[in-house]
């Protein structure tokens, strides 16, 4: 068996365990009418048919009519919204991890500029984007700018900073004697950055930007929400969050939807990655995650 | 003739006030075109700060130091240098190769020239075969003989090696000894080594310079007048182990010197 069938099946391995745990759970429930068995002590989450729904009823919402007496059903729309959403969100990414980059190679280069303008760029990620989101979009519409651009400017917000610290750090990975050795050879400074501190920062930034890819695409669900869009995945969970109570397997079955648009972006910054940097030159990141 | 590398009371002061570190005192050196010269001392005693600051990484606080005539930051941009450190310093995301033709990369010279350079340059260090290896799938001595290769890609007419077979075991320290020598020869540049090891400078050099530490002192000129060219029966000549022990007494009389 090889390496990548055997990625294949483990992947297989745990979503059939977490099908089973979830639907062994709510088994439990059912069964004991709530509590741990042999016990008065109540469950953490009910296990009724609002709050989780069964698997398979999920899954079949998503290829009923979305809507009573509509045409398309669940999945199609989904997916619309899910292609609409990544469109914004791999625009933001794009443009967000070229300004991170950017910032990075400022910042090494300047000290001044890092000392100065860190501290705004960390607060940058602490402010939360629901109140970020709408003071963009009304900039972005007295800018004249169409709406997905709106999005995707939020979507770019969130994306920018890991790459910016990871492309900073990975910049700054060569040893001493390397940067000596450069200076010995009489290099430009233009030399020093792409023949020896940018290929030397490649590792550190692709962990980077799969954590990129997943925080534009939560800045596009979340920044489609003030920009008062009809389409796009925020939307969407924003409307069957909304008819919960009478269609909750509808709410699952678009966080699903979402949470494969994330995995299919992270799964492309890998693919891209395999191509860029030979395997025994990764390294392991613990890149700060941005606060959504 | 004018010496290749010239000092004339060469100070290196670390930091300022009450934390300032002598690391070298009023040195003056002189090193002829062609000589090949080891310093030894024990930690402390500036000689890797004095190839640094020959090599322009650093500036001294007084005194002149000429390469070639020129000062070191002239002779760096003339690329009169090539560097050799303890590690070796190889770009992981580069072949062999490429390693190897980085200096003439920087330098702008076209791709088919360097790459000719470069296997010409492994040929001498006898790595060839070895040109489209990574860095990694090489041993640490082969590691080295590549930065070896590296810095005699340009014919820079200095080497200073910073202790380069330092991490190295016996059995290819000796080897690479060897093959150094025979660079040296082939090349005639002339050679700043810096090492930790007696046998090993009295076995390559032709001049050996005793430092002492704090603050980092030239005490003893030693010239090495072995013949040449140096072989395997250089260590087993009677004037090799006589030199060994001048040198190691020039080295007790530091220590017995300081408390």
């Amino acid at each position: 068996m090889n390496h990548r069938t055997r990625s294949i099946l483990s992947f297989l391995g745990i979503v059939a365990s977490l099908a089973v745990i979830w639907e062994g759970y709510k088994w439990m429930g059912q069964t004991t009418g709530g509590t741990w068995p042999y016990t008065t002590v109540r469950l953490p989450i009910r296990t009724n048919a609002r709050s989780m729904p069964h698997l398979w009823d999920i899954a079949e919402s998503l290829f009923q009519p979305a809507r009573r007496g509509g045409e398309d059903i669940l999945l199609v729309i989904l997916l619309r919204s899910a292609w609409f959403t990544f469109r914004s969100a791999a625009g933001g990414f794009l443009v967000g991890s070229a300004f991170g980059f950017g910032l990075g190679i400022l910042f090494v280069r300047s000290s001044i500029a890092e000392r100065g303008l860190m501290p705004y760029v960390v607060a940058s990620q602490t402010v939360p984007v629901i109140a970020i989101a709408p003071i963009l979009v009304i900039w972005g519409g007295r800018l004249g700018l169409p709406q997905a651009v709106q999005v995707a400017v939020i979507a770019a917000y969130l994306a920018f900073f890991p790459v910016a610290i990871n492309t900073l750090r990975g910049l700054r990975s060569p040893a001493a004697t390397a940067t000596e050795l450069l200076r010995s050879y009489a290099a430009s400074p233009a030399q020093q950055l792409w023949k020896l501190q940018v290929p030397a920062a490649l590792p550190f930034l692709f962990p980077a930007l799969r954590i990129a890819a997943t925080a534009s695409i939560i800045g596009a669900i979340v920044g489609e929400l003030p920009a008062g869009l009809s389409r796009g995945l925020g939307r969407a969970i924003l409307g069957f969050a909304s008819s919960f109570s009478s269609a909750p397997e509808k709410l699952f079955a678009s966080v699903a939807v979402s949470a494969l648009v994330g995995i299919l972006f992270v799964g492309l910054v890998a693919l891209v990655e395999r191509s860029v940097v030979p395997p025994n030159r990764r390294v392991t990141v613990d890149a700060e995650r941005p606060l959504a | 003739m004018t010496p290749t590398i010239s000092l004339d009371n060469v100070s290196m002061v670390f930091g300022s006030g009450t934390d300032a570190v002598k690391a070298l005192e009023d040195i003056d050196l002189a090193v002829q075109p062609g000589e090949f010269v080891s310093l030894i001392g024990p930690s402390g005693c500036g000689k890797s700060t004095m190839l640094r600051v020959i090599g322009d990484l650093i500036s001294p606080t007084e005194g002149i130091p000429h390469v070639n005539g020129k000062s070191p930051h002239q002779a760096r941009l003339d690329r009169d240098y090539g560097m050799v450190f303890q590690s070796a310093t190889l770009l992981d995301w580069r072949t062999v190769l490429e390693n190897v033709a980085l200096p003439l990369e920087i330098m702008g010279v076209d791709r088919p020239e360097r790459d000719a350079t470069g296997r010409r340059m492994l040929d001498l260090v006898q790595l060839d075969g070895f040109a489209n290896h990574y860095p990694w799938q090489l041993s640490g001595g082969m590691q080295q003989r590549v930065s070896i290769a590296r810095a005699l890609s340009f014919q820079p007419s200095i080497l200073l090696m910073d202790e380069p077979f330092g991490a190295l075991d016996e059995m290819t320290r000796e080897r690479m000894q060897m093959e150094l020598l025979r660079i040296w020869e082939e090349t005639e540049t002339t050679v700043l080594f810096v090492t930790h090891s007696i046998a090993e400078a009295v076995f390559l050099s032709t001049r050996v310079i005793v430092m002492s530490p704090r603050p980092g002192r030239i005490v003893d000129h030693i010239d090495i007048d072995l013949p040449q060219p140096r072989g395997f029966d250089t260590r087993e000549h009677q004037r090799f182990f006589e030199l060994i022990t001048v040198v190691r007494e020039a080295l007790r009389a530091i220590e017995n010197e300081s408390p």
